[in-house]
């Protein structure tokens, strides 16, 4: 209930659209959506069964019911969609009004008096109830929402004791959708609260889902029969209160009350969002968003939620040693003695001892990784990031101007694109391009693809000029692709000349204008490593094989048999992150814990323990890391950076070293010559998005074959 | 004995005379004294002069265009009316006692006034009157009338009632059915530009205006005004949810009233000829005269202009010929369109037409279609008529219409042939109940008071209907299973009826209390 007040008492419902400037004109119809109209008025007080509450004027009549503390059942409401109004449950009695009022729908009106509890709204819920239920079919037993089902726990609490529908005629049947891999329908379950709809349209920006036919025949579907083509569609399975809409590869593998709920974060990309990892046993059975408005509101990407198939294939769950060309499995101190021959034979000192980190790496083992290295006498750690670093999920919605370049957010920030396209329906954002045309769900003027369109857009040529030069808080969001490509430097060093001469505007000591989209959860840079002796290669597995001369040792660290492994001498077992509890650090700078979910298999251990253990054979005169628990890593943590063990905040880079970094980068960069070639998107199935984790994943192959094919998925009743 | 004076003598000779022709619906009078003054004259409504028809070319005899409309008086000093100013118009109409002509009945001036809230110059949004041409109600014709004789009075109509809430445009949504009188009405707005009563400076008042037609699809539900609203903006016509009202955010999200035809269409005469002279026609708070369509079992089913508060029975007989078979072979009268309940013989004698008679009598006005069954019909199979209706018309968007129509409609398909419980009468009313009032707009009522209406007054004829089927086909359980074909062996629910003792009993008529 706490939770349910302190949300109504902020700017509005939703809170964080509250913190979307409002503008003049009228928005992309943002009709029907208290949330999207107006920002913080007054508070007004009514009187909820006689308890005087107050709300912030603008609050649907459902949100001060709640703030009083009077629960109100419903279907068709939920907080961050618009309001449709339509399953009837929520209807609360009001003085001086004839009819019951749906309370979702009603504004609160000061000195109202609103009644919840009497015989009037009994009656009504029991009514609706009925009706919900007169065309619902009885297979809670088989039904996949069974324990979780929001009809089957309303009926049980508003409904009626007994049935009285048994027409003859029967139920209405309904044919089952197709949507693809990851939505499993049952139709005939849906009770039409259009919840899924609204989000398809105002969320995820695919206009694709939608109501056909009218009254007892309407039918929620595509027009024409089509798969669900969205980055977000998994959330409509969290949406829908009924069986309607499940999860097609979660299909009869677990009750909710059978599974185990941990709290974590999220990997599979640079957002950071805040999850929930249901498991049962050792198995991560689903994973769901945990509702964090900061970083990913309650939504989370589909590959977020789909790509924990992938964690039980391909592990890596002893210690392997190379021999000859085949791994053969041993035991740790046969990894690890392996380990010290192989670094005395190659004969590495300095400099040519690396560590490379790579994609799916908590900052824990990066640190302890850095701390080995530096201990081995080198400073050769791969991990240098181009460019700024302070990049905003959050800052989003305030910008009244975005210049995307080299990026496509839909598919490598799902979260951070739905955030940009609820500002660019409820603001007057603009959105300009410098990169590959892309469907992002939302409008955007395309400015050119290579690098002469953005030295044009600096230069002051093109239609997006005046719009960005007149948005008071501009934003440059620039793809982490761009510096993998040709042009990249000279680009760079565009840009850092163009934030550095608008500084004013783009890098304040409020705002900071200019940000790096990064798409996994640590960046590596396995295309700089030099020709070192002996590497050390932590979940690293975009190293070009090229790069990594014939003699050298490589120890590979990480959790699947993935491409660096393939490369090691010795393979360490070590653990995903739905297995241990360690600190993440998103694509703005926030530092967020994970927890543990499942225990880690086989002989695996976790990261930061297996860096720490590597060499602290007492053969080596350095002896272990100094750190023996996780709390003392984090003390170290603390040492490098505070920030990184302030969680869930995230620290503004100040002004000074801003432009300090954009002047670095200006000279680093000085000089470049411009190739012209066009900037690409990373598709959504291109390598460089794609970890690991989800090569293994058998419902991220699938949705590859649907979505980015475009073969005909065909109808199957289990995933 | 006792002898009254001559004055009583004639006093209860026009008493008992007056006994004879209908009253208005009311409580009996209470018993008076000698010393009590005469009556006032009762008013007889009903027998409208051809010099106080509005509509004077309903029946298309004459031309629609602009040359006969103007012979007929439109336009006549159109400009003069709109110089007068929003105010004026509003009060004329508000003096005038128009209620809205499309159903509900809500006061028009009233209505109009709320587009000019204090500070609406300031706005600077377009406003907009949407005129409800969706005739789709069964038994209703009077709006085709208008629009295809008389397609200048409505858009006069347009001019003035946008004047009136400083509109800048008006769309007039007709139901797709209607080719002719969309045509009819396209022909006369291009008129009306062309002699310059429309368009930038309309009629030379100095006030633009504009209208334009748009041709509906056919969906009853999009007659409802915010679907309407919904429709004309392309998108599937489902009600919206109120508030916000449309006169705050209407089409396109600006300010907007939605009027029928017939309303709009009066509001020039009502200006040229003063509210005084439209008010003197009716009951108080029913004035004005109206359109009344009357179809079915009469002998000359007719649309006619009539003052309101006029008898039913006299517009039955004056203008319609009669029901067919003479007045006592009457059953019932649906007086106001398929969305209000049926009115047995008894009543449809005494109410008048107009608001308060017919809603005091349990029914409503509607839009003025009276709809006439005489003993030939199967009145139960006339109201499950109407269910499929509002069953196919239903939008689907919210649970208590989409679920209770189909419902609704499949028991009283059941009701029809008498395959059911006489339980389920009760549970029949009981649905209606939680339809009614619980629903984003009208339609639910409408799906839910027809039925009402016909167990009020036909409940014996449905509960016979029951006896006999029982009697043919053995014991029936709720929702129509027969005991006969239930199959022990089956898991049934064990509370479908079929074991009642109830439904053992010879006559269930006599264990039912009648309502």
């Amino acid at each position: 209930m706490l939770r349910i007040v302190s949300s109504v008492s902020r700017p509005t419902s939703t809170g964080l659209l509250g913190k979307v400037a409002v503008t003049t004109h009228t928005p992309h119809n943002g009709r029907r959506s208290f949330s999207s109209t107006s920002s913080r008025g007054a508070d007004i007080t009514l009187t909820v069964d006689g308890k005087e509450v107050t709300v912030p004027q603008g609050s649907a009549l459902i949100q001060a019911c709640e703030a009083a503390g009077a629960t109100i059942p419903r279907f068709c409401y939920h907080d961050r969609l618009a309001i449709a109004g339509n399953c009837r449950m929520c209807l609360v009695e009001v003085e001086r009004s004839p009819k019951p009022v749906a309370s979702c729908a009603m504004p609160a009106m000061p000195g109202s008096k609103v009644f919840t509890n009497t015989p009037l709204v009994h009656e009504a819920r029991e009514g609706v109830m009925e009706f919900l239920l007169a065309n619902h079919p009885l297979d809670c037993p088989i039904c996949d929402q069974g324990g979780e089902c929001d009809l089957q726990d309303q009926s049980m609490r508003y409904g009626s004791d007994r049935a009285r529908f048994h027409e003859i005629t029967g139920k209405r049947a309904v044919e089952n959708k197709d949507l693809g891999p990851l939505v499993k329908t049952s139709m005939n379950r849906c009770i039409q609260c259009t919840r899924c709809v609204r989000f398809a349209n105002e969320v995820a920006g695919v206009e694709e889902l939608g109501t056909t036919g009218r009254g007892n025949d309407m039918q929620i579907g595509t027009y024409v029969a089509k798969t669900m083509d969205s980055e977000l569609s998994g959330n409509v399975v969290d949406l829908c209160p009924v069986g309607a809409l499940t999860s097609k590869p979660y299909a009869y593998h677990a009750r909710p009350w059978e599974l185990k709920n941990t709290e974590s974060i999220d990997v599979m990309d640079a957002v950071g969002s805040n999850i929930r990892i249901d498991s049962r046993g050792v198995e991560v059975m689903r994973i769901q968003p945990k509702t964090n408005d900061d970083v990913n509101e309650e939504w989370i990407s589909d590959k977020t939620r789909y790509a924990y198939d992938g964690l039980k294939f391909q592990r890596l769950t002893t210690p392997l040693i190379k021999r000859g060309d085949r791994f053969v499995s041993a035991t740790w101190e046969d990894a690890l003695a392996a380990i010290a021959d192989g670094l005395a034979a190659s004969g590495a000192k300095d400099d040519e001892i690396q560590g490379v980190v790579g994609h799916l790496t908590d900052a824990e083992s990066i640190v302890a990784l850095k701390d080995l290295i530096n201990r081995l006498g080198s400073d050769n750690l791969a991990l240098d990031q181009p460019g700024g670093n302070a990049a905003p999920v959050h800052g989003v919605e305030k910008a009244d101007a975005i210049l995307l370049i080299g990026t496509n957010p839909r598919h490598e920030a799902a979260v951070l694109n739905s955030r940009i396209r609820k500002s660019w329906l409820h603001t007057g954002l603009e959105v300009g391009l410098v990169g590959e045309r892309a469907d992002t769900t939302y409008g955007y003027d395309f400015i050119g693809e290579d690098a002469k369109a953005l030295s044009n857009f600096i230069a002051g040529k093109g239609p997006f000029v005046e719009k960005f030069k007149n948005a008071k808080r501009p934003l440059i969001i620039v793809g982490s692709a761009l510096a993998e490509h040709p042009d990249g430097k000279a680009m760079y060093n565009d840009l850092a000349k163009f934030v550095e001469k608008n500084k004013d505007k783009l890098v304040t000591p409020e705002w900071n204008g200019f940000s790096i989209l990064q798409r996994v959860a640590s960046r590596p840079a396995a295309y700089e490593l030099g020709f070192p002796k002996f590497i050390y290669l932590l979940n690293a597995d975009e190293v070009d094989p090229k790069s990594i001369p014939q003699d050298a040792f490589v120890v590979y660290q990480g959790h699947h048999g993935d491409l660096g492994a393939q490369l090691a001498d010795v393979c360490l077992p070590g653990v995903a992150y739905t297995e241990k509890g360690v600190t993440w650090v998103n694509t703005e700078g926030r530092a967020q814990l994970g927890r543990a979910a499942v225990s880690s298999p086989g002989a695996s251990r976790e990261d930061w323990k297996i860096i720490r253990y590597v060499f602290s054979w007492p053969i080596y005169r350095w002896g272990p890391l100094p750190y023996d628990d996780i709390l003392e890593v984090r003390d170290r943590l603390w040492d490098i950076s505070p920030t990184l063990v302030r969680y869930d905040v995230t620290e503004p880079t100040s002004q000074e070293i801003a432009i300090a970094g954009l002047k670095t980068l200006a000279t680093q960069t000085g000089g470049a010559k411009v190739a012209g070639t066009p900037l690409r998107n990373l598709s959504q199935t291109s390598t460089k998005l794609i970890l690991y984790q989800e090569r293994e994943s058998v419902t991220m192959a699938q949705c590859t074959r649907a979505f980015v094919k475009g073969e005909n998925y065909g109808f199957t009743a289990f995933a | 004995m006792f002898k009254a004076s001559s004055s009583s003598q004639t006093l209860l000779r026009a008493s008992a005379l007056s006994a004879r022709i209908p009253r208005p619906y009311r409580a009996k009078l209470v018993a008076r004294s000698l010393a009590t003054v005469a009556d006032p004259p009762v008013r007889r409504y009903g027998g409208l002069k051809d010099q106080d028809r509005i509509f004077t070319n309903a029946y298309c005899r004459h031309d629609h265009g602009i040359k006969g409309a103007m012979s007929r008086g439109d336009w006549h000093r159109t400009k003069d009316i709109l110089l007068k100013g929003d105010n004026w118009i509003i009060q004329s109409i508000k003096d005038s006692g128009l209620r809205g002509r499309g159903g509900a009945g809500f006061p028009s001036g009233l209505k109009w006034s709320f587009m000019n809230k204090p500070g609406w110059e300031k706005d600077p949004r377009p406003r907009y009157l949407v005129v409800n041409a969706d005739e789709g109600e069964p038994g209703t014709c009077k709006d085709r009338e208008i629009l295809r004789g008389d397609p200048h009075k409505l858009i006069e109509g347009c001019l003035v009632a946008g004047r009136a809430m400083n509109a800048t445009a008006a769309y007039i949504y007709i139901r797709g059915e209607f080719y002719q009188e969309a045509s009819h009405v396209q022909q006369a707005i291009n008129e009306a530009y062309k002699a310059g009563f429309l368009g930038k400076d309309a009629c030379g008042s100095g006030y633009s205006f504009d209208v334009y037609v748009h041709r509906g699809a056919g969906a009853y539900i999009c007659g409802e005004e915010t679907a309407l609203i919904e429709s004309i903006e392309g998108k599937q016509g489902k009600p919206r949810l109120k508030p916000p009202f449309p006169a705050d955010v209407g089409l396109f999200g600006c300010p907007t009233t939605v009027a029928n035809v017939e309303t709009v269409a009066v509001a020039p005469t009502i200006c040229r000829r003063g509210s005084k002279w439209f008010a003197s026609f009716g009951r108080e708070r029913n004035q004005g005269t109206k359109l009344f369509c009357i179809s079915g079992h009469v002998n000359n089913p007719c649309v006619v202009e009539e003052e309101m508060s006029i008898p039913l029975k006299d517009l039955v007989e004056k203008h319609c010929g009669g029901v067919i078979g003479g007045w006592d072979n009457l059953l019932g009268i649906v007086p106001g369109g398929s969305s209000v309940p049926i009115l047995p013989i008894n009543k449809c004698a005494e109410v008048l037409m107009d608001f308060d008679s017919l809603k005091d009598a349990q029914s409503g006005l509607g839009t003025g279609a009276v709809i006439v069954m005489n003993k030939s019909t199967d009145v139960v199979k006339a109201i499950a008529r109407f269910s499929h209706f509002y069953k196919h018309e239903s939008c689907g968007q919210c649970t208590p219409c989409r679920e209770g129509t189909t419902w609704m409609m499949n028991m009283m398909d059941r009701m029809v042939e008498g395959r059911g419980h006489v339980r389920e009468i009760d549970m029949l009313l009981e649905l209606t109940k939680q339809v009614e009032g619980r629903t984003i707009c009208a339609l639910g009522d409408a799906a839910a008071w027809p039925i009402q209406g016909l167990m009020r007054h036909f409940r014996p004829e449905v509960e016979r209907r029951i006896a006999e089927f029982r009697a043919a086909n053995g014991a029936v359980g709720f929702g129509g299973l027969l005991k006969k074909d239930a199959d022990d062996t089956l898991a049934l629910p064990d509370n479908l009826g079929l074991r009642l003792p109830e439904a053992e009993a010879a006559s269930p008529a006599l264990e039912q209390p009648r309502a």
